[in-house]
């Protein structure tokens, strides 16, 4: 008897349904105000409906109906299946809408798309986090899911920037993680008033009493171009190779899925390349003006 | 090599069966080219095909001959076009106007799908009444053969699939037209994408004028295409009419209004993305998008949501967008590329280096529609061969062993 | 608890990160010119205005610079810590601090007098050299990190 694969069945039909654009139902369960401007939300699927597991640096597509569709990164633990989190910044219309849902809103959302952090990198490793603003968004499932295997990599060293002190993400989570006796958590403002006993300062400033093996760590970078930009070149200057350094991008995206063009990169089109990328392979591009 | 499978003349097309063997060659008599509609029709194709319109060549509805532009040719250079009186009755004696066909695969405008509000906590989605009957594209010239290759690969090549170009694409029937010239801002020959039509067609045509004859020497592509032939008056093709048909591309391929040296074109734009020419080409360029639109290849779209007054139903749109807009490559913070020299070199390293990158290979065909279009007639075989000549050369003290 | 404590000998004078590898005989120098000063938290080294006389090398601890104007709340625009070092307007007329320094925890900061080590890096101008090569990245890294801070690169 021949034991050939099966040949595939005639070219199936061709879908009739939205595609990869459409998106599903979901509600908002819960909400918290982060900031003044910035909240997290809790979005729960329609009753039957699963949510698709992601892995961290990925995000997706939301909106609420007729306000405009915008990439979010998904904020969440990835451990937890069954909802997804985001934590959205009001700067134009779309997340302005969502970022005043309220619990029981309607969110149109799909996902997860994009290639996330290579947290398999880590293991055996320093790690070493930078963020800034926002950008700590997208780190905390990756910061989730390496404290689940704390045992699985050498130290761990977060710095986390942000604008002034009421600009902070996370603050509760942020205050348990500081406590941690297992890994460093730095967090520094850009200007602070008295009340402030933490850093003020540059993340930059931050790196040089961050404790790492140069020759045995991985870097992970979020936040804007400019600052991961003066971050990888001070980590390189302490020895650590181009190649342990990692960057989260961001473009404009719209489709989610290498259709529509907007969030090339040079050769990358962010949201099916990226929006992490190895510093190697984008550290000239991110040199060129205007790319 | 194609003579040798073309040498053999086939039996004449079987009525009613599958037809005409796939790769045999026929020909077609110019007063029979009705018969060619009809039976495209009968076949349940609604017939797309170039048509003058405003002083140019568009594609548009073909219902008989009388809406071909026949007797008209182009004269077309950077930043001109004019249609002109041929001195025969040709039918398909132009090259390529501003229109392509991927305005019917890719509509200009698109209703994606409507999200319909049933509960607070759900919505429906349904997707718009299937417009796209089957059609025939006539007079699909081998660039645009090559374009619709691309377009296919990054709308129906990738893991997302785009269900309405899959769609249209499964409908197509690709009736090529070989080019017997070539115009003024044409350049395929450098691109390796024509004049001839090889493959990735249904029928292909190539219209014989010679010594007063006026026939189509006529080859099947698919088995489509033979059984879209069932009823059409067709006679075995001679060698002689296969080798008359092949000069005439020959003619084409020796008449390129425009070449471009491709050698290591890639490394060549990503290494210069700090070249001067860019400023200079950046200075000229008004950012019109005229080349993006008229372009074969460009896809790049914006997608919108219309919402309805009672928030209950939100359509989904997509419209054709160019990375010339300000808008393409805005964030919260500013556009990324917000000046013109930034844009006019997004827009030709994506055509002629990335794209490799992105979807494995040139996004560019040949087909000087960009050049002939663009209002200030900007030349990007031009630009590119500037590009060369400013590109720092490797110093004498530069590597290799002296 | 606030002022001088301990001695500094001159071995750990020259142990001090900053300090280290400048010549023996100037570092000698400069030990009669040296005090270790321990502050509580809270407390304000300088204040912007006052004649600038020393240069700070931080010990243990947690200073904040900040930018004090009549009518607006004190701005923290830097804090630094252990190896860190402020205060070099003793060196740039017209020697007054642009800066209050304050402490944020209880410090321990080794204080050199900005008279003495003037006249110690002109005397050596090879220490000199090497004094402000130590001096001038960490005045550059600041102004970058200021300038970006200025930027406001995490603005919405
Ligand atoms: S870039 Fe210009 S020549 Fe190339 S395919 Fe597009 S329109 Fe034609
Ligand atoms: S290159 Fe020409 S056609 Fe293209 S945007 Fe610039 S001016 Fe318009």
């Amino acid at each position: 008897m021949s034991t050939a694969p099966e040949i595939a069945g005639p070219v199936a039909p061709v879908p009739s349904h939205g595609g990869p654009l459409e998106p599903a139902p979901f509600t908002v369960r819960a909400r918290a105000q982060e900031t003044r401007d910035t909240v997290s939300l809790v979005l729960a699927p329609a009753p039957g409906s699963e949510v698709p597991a992601f892995r961290p640096g990925q995000f997706n597509m939301l909106s609420v109906p007729g306000r405009g569709e915008v990439a979010i990164s998904i904020s969440g633990d990835p451990g937890r299946a069954g909802e997804w989190v985001h934590t959205v910044r009001a700067l134009g219309l779309a997340t302005q809408a969502l970022a005043g849902s309220m619990p029981g809103t309607l969110i149109a959302a799909r996902g997860p798309y994009g290639q996330g952090w290579p947290v398999d990198r880590a293991w055996g490793k320093d790690v070493v986090i930078v963020a800034g603003g926002v950008g700590l968004a997208p780190v905390r499932p990756l910061l989730l899911e390496l404290l689940r295997h704390r045992a699985r990599f050498g130290r761990l060293e977060v710095i986390y920037g942000a604008r002034t002190p009421d600009d902070l993400l996370y603050a509760p989570e942020l205050a348990a993680w500081r406590g941690r006796t297992d890994a460093r958590f730095q967090v520094t403002v850009d200007a602070a008033g008295r009340d402030w006993y933490g850093d003020v300062g540059l993340v930059t400033q931050r790196l040089p009493d961050a404790r790492f093996d140069p020759a045995s760590a991985v870097a992970f970078l979020c936040g804007p171009e400019i600052m991961m930009r003066l971050t990888a070149e001070t980590l390189e200057g302490r020895g650590l190779p181009r190649e342990g350094i990692w960057v989260s991008l961001e473009r404009t995206m719209q489709c989610g899925v290498g259709l529509c063009g907007h969030c090339q990169f040079g050769p990358y089109l962010l949201c099916r390349d990226g929006p992490v990328l190895p510093y190697r392979d984008v550290a000239r591009l991110l040199r060129i003006r205007g790319l | 090599m194609s003579g040798l499978r073309n040498a053999h003349v086939g039996d004449p097309p079987s009525h009613g069966g599958m037809g005409p063997a796939v790769g045999s060659r026929w020909l077609l008599a110019r007063d029979e080219f009705p018969s060619l509609l009809d039976a495209l029709r009968r076949a349940g194709y609604r017939i797309v095909g170039p048509t003058v319109r405003d002083g140019a060549i568009v594609y548009g509805s073909i219902r008989s001959v009388a809406d071909l532009p026949e007797g008209w040719t182009d004269r077309q250079s950077a930043g001109a076009y004019r249609l002109e009186r041929r001195p025969d009755r040709a039918l398909f004696g132009y090259n390529v106007g501003p229109h392509s066909w991927k305005k019917y695969l890719f509509p200009p405008r698109e209703h994606l799908f409507t999200l319909r509000r049933t509960d607070a906590a759900k919505f429906e989605v349904s997707v718009p009444e299937d417009p796209d009957p089957p059609m025939a594209y006539l007079g699909v010239r081998a660039c645009e053969i090559a374009a619709l290759n691309i377009q296919d690969r990054v709308f129906v090549g990738g893991a997302a699939v785009d269900p309405g170009y899959a769609r249209r694409k499964a409908r197509r029937l690709v009736v090529a037209v070989q080019c017997g010239q070539a115009g003024g801002t044409c350049f395929c020959v450098s691109m390796g994408t024509g004049p001839a039509v090889r493959d990735g067609f249904d029928l292909s045509l190539t219209e014989l004028l010679d010594e007063g004859r006026h026939e189509f020497l006529v080859e099947i592509g698919t088995a489509d295409g033979a059984r879209v032939l069932d009823g059409v008056p067709l006679r075995p093709a001679e060698p002689s009419d296969v080798r008359a048909g092949e000069a005439r591309v020959a003619d084409a391929a020796r008449a390129m209004g425009r070449a471009m040296d491709t050698e290591g074109i890639h490394d060549l734009l990503l290494g210069n993305l700090e070249s001067p020419v860019w400023d200079d080409v950046g200075r000229r360029c008004l950012a019109c998008t005229n080349c993006t639109l008229a372009c074969p290849t460009c896809f790049c779209h914006s997608t919108e949501e219309v919402p309805d007054l009672s928030a209950e139903r939100d359509e989904r749109w997509r419209r054709w967008d160019s990375c010339f807009n300000l808008a393409f490559s805005e964030l919260h913070t500013g556009s990324v590329r917000s000046t013109t020299p930034a844009r006019y070199r997004q827009w030709l390293t994506h055509k002629l280096a990335t794209w490799f990158d992105q979807f494995g290979s040139s996004g560019c065909v040949g087909c000087g529609r960009c050049i002939t279009w663009c209002p200030v007639g900007i030349d990007l075989t031009a630009e590119v061969r500037a590009i060369r000549a400013a590109a720092p050369r490797p110093g004498p003290g530069a590597g290799g062993t002296a | 608890m606030n002022g001088p404590v301990r001695p500094i000998t001159s071995a750990e004078l020259e142990a001090h990160a900053f300090l280290h590898g400048l010549s023996a005989r100037f570092l000698a120098e400069l030990l009669p010119h040296t005090e270790r000063r321990e502050f509580a938290a809270g407390h304000t080294v300088a204040r912007e205005g006052d004649p600038a006389r020393e240069f700070f090398l931080i010990e243990v601890g947690k200073v904040a610079l900040e930018i004090v104007a009549e009518g607006r709340p004190h701005l923290t625009v830097l804090t630094l810590g252990p190896g860190e070092v402020f205060g070099w307007s003793w060196l740039v007329p017209p020697h007054l601090w642009r800066v209050d320094a304050r402490t944020l925890k209880p410090s321990r900061v080794v204080v050199v007098a900005g008279p003495a080590l003037r006249d110690a890096l002109e005397a050596h101008p090879e220490d000199g050299y090497r004094f402000l090569r130590r001096l001038v990245p960490i005045l550059a890294r600041r102004l970058d990190a200021t300038r970006l801070q200025v930027f406001d690169v995490y603005r919405p």
